[in-house]
């Protein structure tokens, strides 16, 4: 039974968003598709018992679909008890057998649910909570444990979307060309955001925030495989398979963040390594380059150097010139500068980042602290750097990098006085 | 289905000629074009809040005050129903109006409300309330 169990918790992970997104498609709502696949999956785990079904995903269909039928007749019994007339009028679009075709899902299915799921009419809580529960097929209390709020809270936040999608009628397409650049940024903002909720709060269930990042890049690569032409969607696949091919090393036993320069480089993931560079390459062939895919390419040249003095310093600091320029924000001008102090010389590099500093935006910003504290150890500045770290601790929350700062800490207070 | 487009601006006393002209413009692009689709269900400018009277029931009695719903700092100067099929369609229709929403340099904003589109009862299928009254 604990066999079965798992077999079909199995297919609901992976299959769950394509049944799902079809069943909306011919009934119209969240609602009714969530219900008819539930009792199909309920259905399942009695009938499957005897044997797997050839294709479960098709047998789930199927049985959901049914269902719907079975909801709309039911309806419409009620609707007749009800009040005759107020039926009447209704001259129900929606109680008329909607489930004619017989083909199970449109590969257009995922991506019209993907781009409902992100319509920017819906707050981003609404759009990262909708996109993980229809399309990555986590339960509510799996979503709320991942982002530390209450299940109520949650389950509200799922109620309040699906009904505003309802309601003011927030369509179920892939938007027009004309469109599509913003729409499609939001579907991309809302993937990456899962991802780095599950890559750098390392806080909370390690195996939820696992999963987060498994269900962003399962949702690039259903993303990228829809809308191959898009660069960035590439882009994004490439720079969440790259950064996720290091999850072993950045952490150690001890729940230490081990930075880039001292993991082992032997743990990253090689099949992952190759299929991010591979991306990245694709994408970047077709001439149109974009925030994703410069931070992916970034990301591939750490992949691919042997250690931190290998590294292609100066095709990195160059990349983020370009992403510097594109998105001329103050966090790409740190990354950008502690590359110079790697690539040029730490002086350059601290130069650039007490330029930044003196303009007050990143004051407040702790790897701002981080970075600047770190180049002053390397150059020696022991005082400099100990006020550096002091103030990048004070604006530091999570444990893992607090507990990090503070080894720093200790090895510079053990440094014999100069 | 049909929309409504709130217009919240900034009251200004005396504007600016030039902008005027703009707001009008955006204004009558929208009708005209809505018009001819066939989807214009209404549209008004409103006079400015110091025209607003407010209705309240306090203690079971009517009361009338003065001026309007709430004070803000924006404050609804017109609205537009128009017939869209979706929220794409009635959201692409605001972002042509909100050019009609500056006032004193600054830009105002649309809000897009679905009507809630209700069908009276037939009399027969249900007693009147209001009959018993």
């Amino acid at each position: 039974m604990d066999e079965l169990r798992n077999t079909v918790d199995a297919v609901f992970r992976r299959e769950s968003g394509k049944i799902i997104a079809g069943l909306i498609r011919v009934s119209g709502s969240f609602d009714l598709a969530e219900e008819a696949m539930q009792d199909a999956f309920a259905i399942a785990l009695v009938s499957w018992a005897n044997g797997l079904p050839d294709n479960p995903a098709a047998w789930i269909t199927a049985v959901a679909r049914r269902k719907l039928i079975d909801y709309a007749r039911r309806e419409r019994t009620r609707l007749d008890k009800q009040d005759q007339l107020l039926y009447e009028t209704e001259t129900s679009t929606s109680a008329e057998d909607p489930i004619g075709d017989a083909d199970m899902s449109f590969p257009d299915d995922r991506l019209r649910l993907i781009f409902t799921c992100c319509h920017p009419a819906l707050n981003r809580e609404a759009q990262i909570a909708l996109t993980l529960r229809t399309l990555g097929g986590l339960t509510t209390p799996e979503i709320a444990r991942a982002f530390l709020v209450p299940e109520p809270t949650l389950a509200q936040r799922l109620v309040r979307a699906k009904r505003k999608i309802q309601d003011a009628h927030i369509p179920y397409e892939v938007p027009e060309e004309r469109a599509l650049p913003e729409r499609l940024a939001s579907v991309q903002t809302v993937i990456y955001l899962i991802f780095n909720e599950g890559y750098t709060a390392t806080a909370g269930d390690t195996l939820i925030r696992r999963e987060l990042c498994a269900e962003a890049i399962r949702l690039a690569r259903t993303l990228s495989e829809l809308m191959p032409n898009q660069p960035e969607n590439l882009g994004l696949l490439a720079l969440m398979l790259l950064h996720d091919s290091r999850r072993d090393a950045r952490v150690n036993a001890a729940g230490e963040l081990v930075p880039l320069e001292e993991q082992d480089r032997s743990t990253w993931h090689r099949e992952q390594i190759e299929e991010g560079v591979r991306l990245v390459e694709r994408a970047l062939r077709m001439r149109r380059p974009g925030p994703y895919q410069l931070q992916a390419a970034i990301s591939a040249i750490h992949a691919e150097a042997e250690s931190t003095e290998q590294t292609d310093w100066e095709q990195i600091t160059a990349l983020y010139r370009e992403l510097l320029r594109m998105n001329p924000s103050p966090v790409v001008a740190l990354n950008h500068a502690v590359a110079v102090a790697m690539g040029d010389g730490i002086e350059n590099g601290l130069a650039l980042v007490d330029r930044l500093g003196a303009s007050g935006e990143l004051n407040s910003y702790h790897l701002y602290h981080a970075a600047r504290a770190d180049l002053l150890r390397r150059i020696g500045s022991r005082e400099s750097a100990l006020e550096a770290y002091d103030r990048a601790l004070a604006l530091t929350t999570n444990a893992v990098e607090r507990r990090y700062l503070r080894r720093r800490v200790a090895e510079l207070h053990n440094w014999p006085a100069s | 289905m049909r929309y409504m487009m709130l217009i919240y601006t900034k009251e200004t006393e005396g504007a600016n000629p030039d902008e005027m002209k703009a707001v009008s413009a955006a204004h009558w692009a929208v009708m005209d074009e809505t018009t001819r689709q066939g989807i214009l269900c209404g549209a008004d400018p409103l006079e400015p809040t110091r025209t607003a009277t407010t209705v309240r029931i306090q203690d079971g009695r009517v009361a009338v005050t003065d001026g309007p719903f709430a004070e803000t700092k924006e404050q609804l100067a017109g609205y537009y129903i128009l017939e869209c099929k979706d929220l794409d369609e009635a959201l692409e229709w605001a972002a042509r109006i909100v050019p009609g929403t500056a006032c004193g340099g600054a830009q105002g904003c649309v809000e897009v409300r679905p009507i809630h589109e209700i069908r009276k009862p037939a009399p027969e299928a249900k007693p009147s309330e209001f009959a018993k009254a």
